[in-house]
């Protein structure tokens, strides 16, 4: 069952606050680099936040300052005490916390990204948090992932298979990845991306601004139909 | 023993006099210059039993120094010894208080109260340090409180005990310190600018020379807190008196404009 | 005791209570905590200082609580009481005891209420309270955080009038033990409860802590809890002694001070406090 997909019924919030897309996937796959790209992309068309969640340090702050991409006040680190998938799924308050905090600072804003602290397959973002979710796989895990599940690979609502530049090197074969994937996702979509070839990732920037351009058309239009997502 | 001493300055014609000094043995006080006092305790004590009462106050616009000559050693004896000091002190009054080390002998049971109340405008440092016995001696039990307010506001409210197992050795409240003290400062809202020190500042950096400290500082054993409201705390826990001074000292010239 | 003390001490709570080590973070990172023999004197010492401070001003905000929610459903229109002065200029009586002599009346505070309106400036007077007793900006800054998420949470799993008003009174967050308190009010608990909970709750988040950075036996570290639960008794009764607000429990704890500010300067933290 999606996480979101059926969530739709949470009608945005009628003083208009900005879509809160989850990004989570496990340690190295690329989380930041994707958020990194996607501030990159959309930062001259959307006004953004981010929260990153970090369990080190503000090292993904600070990466995400270095690249440049964003106002560092816009960005805002959260401890999470050692438990990344605590703060994202059980006990979402200081991540609601801190996105609220960037609304009151800069808002409004169009969007917010959650970036999770690096975690396992069964890491997805409580419903109470974010209205959308992507996660993050690489192919360096293997090709077997997609096929093994779990709630983050099942239910995100994009599914973004990095680090494609490195199938050859470890013999993942994208097409099993690419079919496993549909197999277990019901319909919904899966990217293909190498964000170090393209650092601009477009077609995942692409998939972002379309949820971002729906929930602030049903903000608009609160009792009308609602607008499909490009790719979803 | 039961004493009650009383200081209280006055101004006149601008100038601080000291209209009242009253000493109530063993509660010595000497003047020692203009606006100086000395506390000079002329028995051992407090023992267990004694109740010691000192009253302080500092009128609108009149300054007071208040030291000791030496440390106050407390000793046991038939029942709790109680000392009280109770300080009011003006608009634009300056006072500081700064008496030697509460000594804590072995067997004592020592109960310490001050109550501070500040008018608006007013100027105060306030010195408390406590040893945790002689060299070598393991210290009876005592439970300081500490209140203070600015025009009937808190500012600041702390209770130390020693010789409670549940604290003593804990690493949450003294660690292995020996001594504990602290120097609570109050300045009048200063003209320039807040300032922030560079939080994680060493002992090398120079003092701040105008407004008042926002960033706590940091040293070994030792910590300057901007209160919330308009005051500074110098925190500091040390092996002995000697460093427990010497890191209120660098505190303090860190919480103050100098 | 009331139930519902059970969902409010339980650490699932959904209030971020989760990234807070009280100190005990930086502890582990100085050493002052090994293993579960410092981790008990640690949070024994912190039970005694810390959690005494907190559930004493707990146990005063779910009196205060209790009373708002009671006259908003009884009497509405009833008025409070102005907040009592300090007494400044208070008289000196050579003779007077120096014990607390005055009696309890909940809501009573010690500071001139500043708000110009009732229950609002009650709580602010009790939150000032708390401010006196935190001389470490870090610590303030976190148990305001964590108070305002508890409150942001509370207001929609016990919806009530009487917490509202702490929410309007001080918008940043009014103090954690505080917040703690009006919540337990408005689930049904006593001012006792609400002590139990918040001293529960000032050792079972560093012990947690610990736990996890040192990989301690969780076993072992649940044995050391145990081993606390008479001193838990004690520190809610003492909590509760019935006294002016200017009066409650002031325990400092020096080192929590310095481990605080430390861990502010640490450039690696897993946990806000």
């Amino acid at each position: 069952m999606s996480a979101n997909h059926d969530d739709r019924h949470d009608s945005p919030d009628p003083h208009g606050r900005a879509l809160r897309l989850g990004v989570g996937g496990p340690v190295g796959s690329g989380k930041t680099a994707l958020v990194a790209a996607l501030c990159r992309t959309l930062g001259p068309v959307l006004r953004l936040g981010v929260v990153t969640n970090d369990i080190y340090t503000t090292e993904d702050a600070d990466f995400l300052r270095r690249a440049g991409v964003l106002d560092p006040e816009r960005i805002i680190a959260v401890q999470t005490g050692c438990c990344p998938h605590t703060a994202i799924r059980d006990d979402i308050a200081a991540n609601l916390d801190a996105v609220e905090s960037l609304e009151e600072r800069f808002g409004p804003l169009d969007l917010v990204i959650v970036e999770s602290g690096g975690d396992n397959l069964t890491a997805t973002f409580s419903r109470g948090l974010a209205d959308h979710q992507i996660f993050v796989l690489d192919v360096s895990g293997g090709d077997k992932v997609p096929r093994k599940g779990g709630p983050g690979v099942t239910t995100a609502d994009l599914l973004v298979i990095n680090k494609t530049d490195l199938a050859k090197h470890v013999g993942a074969d994208l097409t099993v990845m690419s079919r496993d994937a549909a197999a277990v996702r019901e319909g919904r979509p899966v990217l293909f991306t190498s964000i170090r070839e393209v650092p601009e990732v477009y077609s995942v920037a692409e998939w972002v601004h379309g949820v971002v351009e729906s929930w602030a058309h049903a903000r608009e239009h609160p009792h009308g139909p609602a607008v499909p997502t490009t790719n979803a | 023993m039961d004493a009650r001493a009383a200081i209280a300055t006055e101004s006149a014609g601008g100038r601080t006099v000291l209209g009242t000094l009253r000493s109530d043995p063993p509660l010595t006080m000497r003047q020692t210059g203009p606006v100086t006092v000395h506390l000079v305790s002329t028995a051992a004590g407090p023992l267990g039993g004694d109740h010691l009462e000192l009253r302080i106050d500092v009128a609108p616009g009149t300054c007071l120094e208040i030291a000791s000559v030496a440390s106050t050693l407390v000793l046991p004896g038939p029942g709790e010894s109680v000392t009280v000091v109770e300080a009011r002190v003006g608009a634009g009054a300056t006072l500081r208080y700064a008496p030697e080390p509460t000594v804590l002998a072995a067997g004592c049971a020592h109960r310490m109260i001050v109550r501070l109340a500040l008018e608006e405008g007013a100027s105060v440092t306030w010195r408390e340090e406590i040893v945790f016995g002689r060299y070598g001696e393991r210290p009876g039990t005592c439970h300081s409180r500490f209140d203070a307010t600015i025009g009937g506001v808190p500012l600041l409210r702390q209770e130390f005990v020693v010789g409670d197992p549940a604290v003593d050795g804990s690493p949450a409240v003294y660690g292995d310190a020996r001594c504990v003290g602290s120097v609570l400062v109050v300045r009048p809202e200063p003209p320039g600018p807040p300032f922030a020190d560079a939080p994680a500042a060493g002992r090398t950096d120079k003092p701040p020379t105008s407004g008042r400290l926002t960033e706590p500082v940091l040293a070994e054993g030792c910590v300057v807190l901007p209160l919330a409201g308009p005051g500074t705390l110098v925190s500091a826990l040390a092996p002995d008196a000697a460093a427990l001074r010497e890191r209120l000292t660098w505190g303090e010239a860190r919480a103050t404009r100098s | 005791m009331n139930a519902a003390l059970l969902l409010l001490a339980d650490s699932r709570l959904p209030a971020g209570g989760h990234g807070h080590s009280g100190g005990a973070e930086e502890a582990v990172r100085v050493g002052a905590i090994t293993g579960p023999g410092d981790l008990a004197r640690f949070l024994r010492g912190r039970l005694a200082t810390a959690g005494l401070v907190a559930a004493a001003l707990s146990a005063a905000a779910c009196a205060l609580a209790a009373r708002d929610d009671a006259s908003a459903v009884d009497e509405p229109g009833r008025s409070y009481e102005p907040g009592r002065s300090d007494e400044p200029g208070r008289s000196y009586e050579p003779g007077r005891s120096y014990e607390p002599d005055r009696s309890y009346e909940p809501g009573r505070s010690g500071e001139p209420d500043r708000s110009g309106g009732g229950a609002e400036g009650e709580w602010r007077g009790l939150d000032a309270e708390a401010d006196a007793r935190a001389a470490s900006p870090a610590q303030r800054g976190a148990s305001r955080t964590q108070g305002r998420l508890l409150l942001r949470s509370a207001r929609r799993i016990w919806p009530s009038p009487a917490l509202d008003a702490p929410a309007r009174a001080v918008p940043q967050g009014v103090h954690h033990p505080i917040a703690l308190g009006a919540v337990s009010a408005a689930a049904g608990c006593s001012p006792h409860d609400a002590a139990l909970a918040t001293a529960y709750t000032s050792i079972t988040g560093p012990a947690t802590a610990a736990v996890r950075l040192l990989g301690l036996d969780p076993v072992v570290v649940h044995r050391v809890l145990a081993g606390l639960v008479p001193d838990l008794e004690s520190v809610a009764r003492t909590a509760c002694a019935r006294t002016a607000w200017e009066d409650l429990p002031a325990h400092a704890a020096p080192a929590l001070d310095l481990l605080a500010e430390q861990h502010l300067r640490t450039e690696v933290r897993l946990f806000v406090s």
